[in-house]
């Protein structure tokens, strides 16, 4: 591969776009392929672990590969905060035909949240996995992690929406086999994989079938070109229904309610690790998928789309907010409790997409990452209560906050952020939320907002309740977590506290994307047509 | 010692001294007994000094969400309040040296903390986190008493403290939609914003009608609690409402009545805590005043005395609690004759009333007489007139009574040991502060926010205030040689607060029984939508319901058709 360009063909890219080379002959460093090696290094690993087959090397190759991709997402974003795009084509071939990785703001943030997680998580599933998947299927286990690792960073890299299926697909798959490796504490998790694999697969399919309406009208596949050549058919029926199908897969692996129903049990069943990096990652990548074809590829100015996002996304939006937090006061399963926290979570960040407007779309990215690092803490703290006491429910795990004061508290920070409050990440995105709803002078959205808060509290209280105010069993290993999962569990803890109190990084890194986003499409259609 | 040459400790001042005081309270909280005592004599040691070397200005701004807050605003006048703060929570804590309770020597230190950090603020919404940090931490000096009654006392504490803080709050949100901005400086009092503001300053400054709450609580809290709530909540307010509202002149008729009313209460109550708690108010009215005329001479007046009055007071209550400490009893029906056994403590305790009722040499004359005299500056006669009446009676009801049924008197029979030596020691040194001032009242001066041309040793003073006093003394007389003084007598004293506490109860006793008829009628039913609320949504929520069931995967793939086909419509209707 080389990002050797053909000049010619590029007339149509909008304005900003810095070209990978400008000349055949220039010689490309290492860095002028980091937007392809981001997804690469994990995606090459992961049969190099199967290959060497020894359970020593994994982890480190693992852990190296990941930590690659942080490093080269983290230098991809500080490129492109100024709100330019970096645009690379696979083997020089040009776009619309090649397929083009295209880099700004808000696909660079959303790699670094996933890179970021996947190495924060990595040292604590080494201890975690130890005790909850048998040594012979570790290699396969981080085998998995690089792909879906992989998958995810390609969804959110490339600039293609076929190929963006394939690397869904990708990750998809080795998730299906990730929870089903939850099987060997607990059976349910290969029902629930099997049902994962067949919701996930339908919805995969929609969005397929979408991506096939699409170029059906158009006869292409490139996203920047493919909002050029809609915009010029405002009128056609087809595309429409593609979009139609497109929001509606992407929404299921949003996990949308009522599209939800394969998360509870895909991250109640799953091994404590993989629980942690999904709720932190996958859904995250859905929301910016959405995010992508509702902005980039379609756009707001499409009386369509609007009417989708006021009359379908934000009703379902509310509904996730308040049904899946009353679910979740009733669990008596602290990891199913977390899930359905996910869903309503889930459903904030499809409410400040819905309201379409600069400060809410910020709340919802800023969100993406606020909830991120909260859940990955919530669910660290539950992997670590797996191990030393032996299960999640509530009745496993009374009075643990004597016995394990520090993941407890771990927790507790976990906990705040997730109901919002003050001085912790979940404040910044809410508070955000809440600005937008008020800039519309949707004063009632913004009390339900409020409102939903306050049910996140009384979940949140009876966790704290049970940890801490019940006696201590008599039966539960006594000790605190090895520090090995300790360390991860106060790095993202810590980081709750510290995105909470500077949110100047996050918000504006967050600003950034959704006014590229918001801008976007506009953009596109000013200079559209010029390419073709 | 500059701060060159203290490498480690000048990096300090990069540092909001409250914020001194914090990792302090933690550090205090898993500390063993015995290190703490000199934790918490050694940081407001520490933080004094830092206060004393701040350069002046607004060190440390800091924008948040949008908000211009200033953590340390250094001029004249928060130096000194906040200089006095930090000098009296070391000696309080000396006193309390002897104390192992762990959660009365956190909320010390919170308390001080917050206070320090309330005076430096530059805004309003720091101030208002600071004023609520002092609301909480000193509610659990009076929790620590660990009774049924302080647990009370301090709940009514709480809710008016709060009360104050969310006033403050609300005017300064309002204040901030008003002006555009959140800077705490000079208000002028008329939109519902300064109001407000005004207000909650007011309920903690103690403004008459709003101040039983100080009654209440400072006699009930521990005997090294009050010693430490008498410094900063009120004063606090003090320096509050000087750099908010100097000059307004309603304060000067508020500030009035503060001085004279508690008098009357002050000469018949017989908690001998209670007492104090009375003539601090009445101390407070004479800083009002300063502040409400306002001129420069009345605000360097207001500063001073709040220092002055800061260790006097403080060294009565210190007292007063050393006997409370020794005998378990601080009322004055129960003490007498206590001079015979505790001599020093005796001693310490005339020095204090002496400084209160302002004889020459002591610190209250050299700071009451500013005030005074910026009145008649100001030619405000009557307002002099109730301040030179409420001189008078601070020596009948604090300068003579105080010692005088405690250590002398009738007999007691009481034979308490002295007082231990670190309460000594505690006072010694605030007796030597009271006699320091009193003798070279240029120290105080040079740290007053404005020049100071006041010679408080001129004879005109002098002997004004020497006839005062013996006006005092010949009442005091004659009022124990014909058995008129109420001192000793057992018995409540009913203050307005019986008001709310008793008579409106009373009244609306039957009005409550109605409505309480009508409002369980109403609650029940309630209670019973709320049950088939809950009902609802635990039927279809909780782990049964269907909300929360495992569905098969056609009713999800149902599900996702339904939606579909919702957005294909949508998408053609639009």
């Amino acid at each position: 591969m080389s990002g050797q360009v053909a000049g010619d063909a590029l007339a149509g890219h909008a304005a900003g776009v810095v070209e990978t080379a400008t000349a055949a002959e220039r010689a490309l460093g290492l860095a002028d392929h980091l937007p392809v090696l981001v997804v690469l290094v994990p995606f090459l690993a992961a049969p190099l672990v199967v290959l060497l087959g020894a359970r020593r090397l994994a982890w480190p190759i693992t852990f190296a590969a990941a930590f690659f991709s942080l490093a080269a997402a983290l230098s991809l974003l500080s490129g492109v905060l100024g709100g330019d795009a970096i645009s690379y084509h696979i083997g020089g071939w040009a776009p619309p035909l090649g397929i083009e990785y295209r880099i700004d703001a808000a696909n660079a943030f959303v790699m670094v949240i996933v890179s970021a997680i996947a190495v924060a998580i990595l040292p604590y599933a080494r201890t975690s996995i130890a005790a909850e998947i048998p040594a012979r299927q570790h290699v396969l286990f981080h085998a998995l992690f690089l792909l879906a690792l992989a998958g995810l960073l390609g969804v959110a890299a490339t600039g293609d929406a076929f190929n963006l299926f394939v690397f869904l697909e990708i990750s998809s798959l080795a998730t299906y086999v990730l929870v089903a490796m939850g099987a060997y504490r607990d059976k349910r998790a290969l029902t629930t994989a099997f049902n994962y694999l067949l919701m996930g697969t339908t919805g995969a399919t929609f969005f397929v079938i979408g991506i096939g309406f699409l170029y059906m009208s158009t006869g292409t596949l490139n996203m920047a070109d493919l909002a050029q050549l809609i915009a010029q058919q405002p009128g056609n029926r087809t595309i429409h229904a593609g979009f139609a199908f497109i929001i509606v897969g992407m929404g299921l692996k949003v996990a949308m309610y009522p599209l939800h129903l394969w998360l509870p049990g895909a991250y109640t069943y799953a091994p404590s690790a993989v629980s942690a990096f999904l709720a932190a990652t996958a859904t995250k990548v859905a929301v910016y998928v959405l995010l992508r074809f509702l902005f980039t590829v379609f756009g707001p100015q499409y009386t369509f789309e609007a009417a989708e996002l006021t009359w379908v996304i934000l009703p379902l939006a509310l509904l996730a907010m308040f049904a899946a937090s009353f679910i979740a006061i009733f669990q008596v399963n602290f990891k199913k409790m977390l899930a359905y926290s996910s869903i309503a979570q889930i459903g904030y960040m499809l409410l400040g997409i819905a309201m379409l407007s600069q400060t809410a779309l910020t709340g919802a990215i800023v969100h993406l990452f606020n909830h991120a690092i909260t859940k990955a803490t919530l669910f660290m703290v539950i992997g670590a209560y797996v191990l030393r006491a032996g299960g999640a429910f509530y009745r496993d795990i009374e009075g643990i906050g004597r016995v394990m004061p520090w993941t407890s508290a771990a927790g507790v920070i976990g906990g705040l952020s997730l109901i919002g409050v003050p001085g912790t990440a979940g404040f910044v995105s809410k508070w955000l939320l809440v600005q937008g709803a008020l800039e519309k002078g949707w004063w009632w959205m913004a009390l339900l907002v409020v409102a939903s808060s306050l049910l996140a509290v009384v979940y949140v209280w009876k966790g704290i309740e049970t940890a801490y105010l019940r006696a201590p069993r008599e039966d539960v290993d006594r000790r605190e977590a090895p520090l090995t999962m300790l360390v991860p569990i106060w790095i993202m803890a810590l980081s709750t506290i510290w995105f909470g109190l500077s949110a100047e990084w996050t918000v504006g890194a967050a600003g950034t994307a959704a006014e590229a986003l918001m801008s976007g499409a506009s953009q596109l259609l000013i200079s559209g047509g010029a390419g073709h | 010692m500059s701060p060159d040459t203290l490498p480690a400790l000048s990096a300090l001042s990069a540092l909001p001294t409250a914020f001194l005081f914090l990792p302090g309270a933690l550090l205090a909280a898993v500390l063993p007994a015995r290190l703490r005592p000199p934790l918490l004599v050694g940081l407001p040691a520490l933080a004094a000094w830092q206060v004393w070397t701040l350069p002046e200005g607004r060190l440390m701004p800091l924008a948040l969400m949008g908000l211009e807050l200033e953590l340390m605003r250094v001029d004249r006048l928060s130096r000194i309040f906040a200089l006095i703060f930090t000098l009296i929570a070391v000696l309080g804590n000396l006193y309390a040296w002897h104390l192992r309770d762990r959660v009365q020597q956190v909320a010390a230190l919170v308390y001080a903390g917050a206070a320090i950090g309330a005076v430096f603020a530059g805004d309003l919404i720091t101030l208002f986190l600071w004023w609520e940090g002092t609301a909480i931490a000193s509610v659990f000096l009076i929790w620590a008493r660990r009774t049924e009654g302080a647990f009370h006392t301090g709940m009514r504490y709480l809710v008016v403290q709060v009360l104050s803080g969310v006033l403050l709050l609300a005017g300064a949100a309002l204040y901030w939609r008003e002006t555009g901005s959140l800077d705490f400086t000079l208000m002028r009092l008329g939109s519902p914003a300064t109001w407000l503001i005004f207000l909650a300053f007011g309920i903690k400054a103690a403004f008459p009608l709003l101040h039983n709450w100080l009654q209440d609580a400072y006699p009930a809290a521990t005997v090294t609690g009050t010693v430490i709530l008498s410094a900063f909540t009120t004063k606090l307010a003090i320096y509050a409402l000087a750099r908010g509202f100097a000059g307004t002149e309603i304060l000067i008729w508020i500030g009035a009545v503060m001085t004279v009313f508690p008098v009357f209460f002050a000469e018949v109550e017989n908690d001998m805590r209670r007492v104090l708690a009375y003539s601090l108010n009445n101390q407070l009215g004479f800083m009002v005043v300063g502040i409400g005329i306002g001129s420069e001479m009345a605000l360097n007046g207001t500063a001073a005395h709040a220092f002055a009055h800061i260790l006097y007071k403080a060294l009565l209550f210190m007292s007063v609690g050393a006997v409370l400490y020794r005998t378990g009893t601080a009322r004055a029906t129960e003490l007498g004759g206590l001079y015979r056994t505790m001599p020093l403590t005796a001693i310490l305790a005339v020095i204090g009333a002496v400084s209160i009722s302002g004889v020459p040499l002591f610190s209250g004359f050299v700071t009451k007489s500013m005030v005074l005299s910026a009145a008649s500056d100001a030619h405000l006669w009557p307002v002099w007139g109730a301040l030179v009446f409420a001189s008078a009676a601070v020596l009948s009801h604090s300068g003579i009574k105080i010692p005088y049924f405690i250590f002398f008197a009738h007999d007691s029979g009481r034979r308490p040991a002295e007082a231990p030596r670190h309460m000594l020691l505690a006072m010694g040194l605030t007796a030597a502060m009271c006699i320091a001032i009193g003798l070279a009242p240029g120290l105080l001066y040079a740290l007053l926010p404005y020049p100071v041309e006041y010679h408080p040793y001129s004879g005109y003073h002098v002997v004004g205030q020497m006839q005062l006093l013996l006006f005092g003394v010949v009442a005091f007389a004659l009022a124990m040689r014909f058995g008129l003084h109420p001192g000793e007598k057992r018995g409540t004293l009913l203050d307005s607060d019986w008001l709310y506490r008793r008579a409106a109860p009373a009244v609306l006793g039957a009005a409550a029984a109605l409505v309480r008829a009508i409002w369980g009628a109403g609650a029940a039913a309630v209670g019973a939508l709320r049950a088939a609320a809950m009902g609802f949504i635990r039927a279809r929520s909780g782990p049964e319901g269907r909300l929360a069931h495992v569905w098969p995967t056609g009713s999800m793939v149902e599900w996702l058709a339904i939606i579909l086909g919702v957005m294909l419509v949508v998408v053609y209707l639009a």
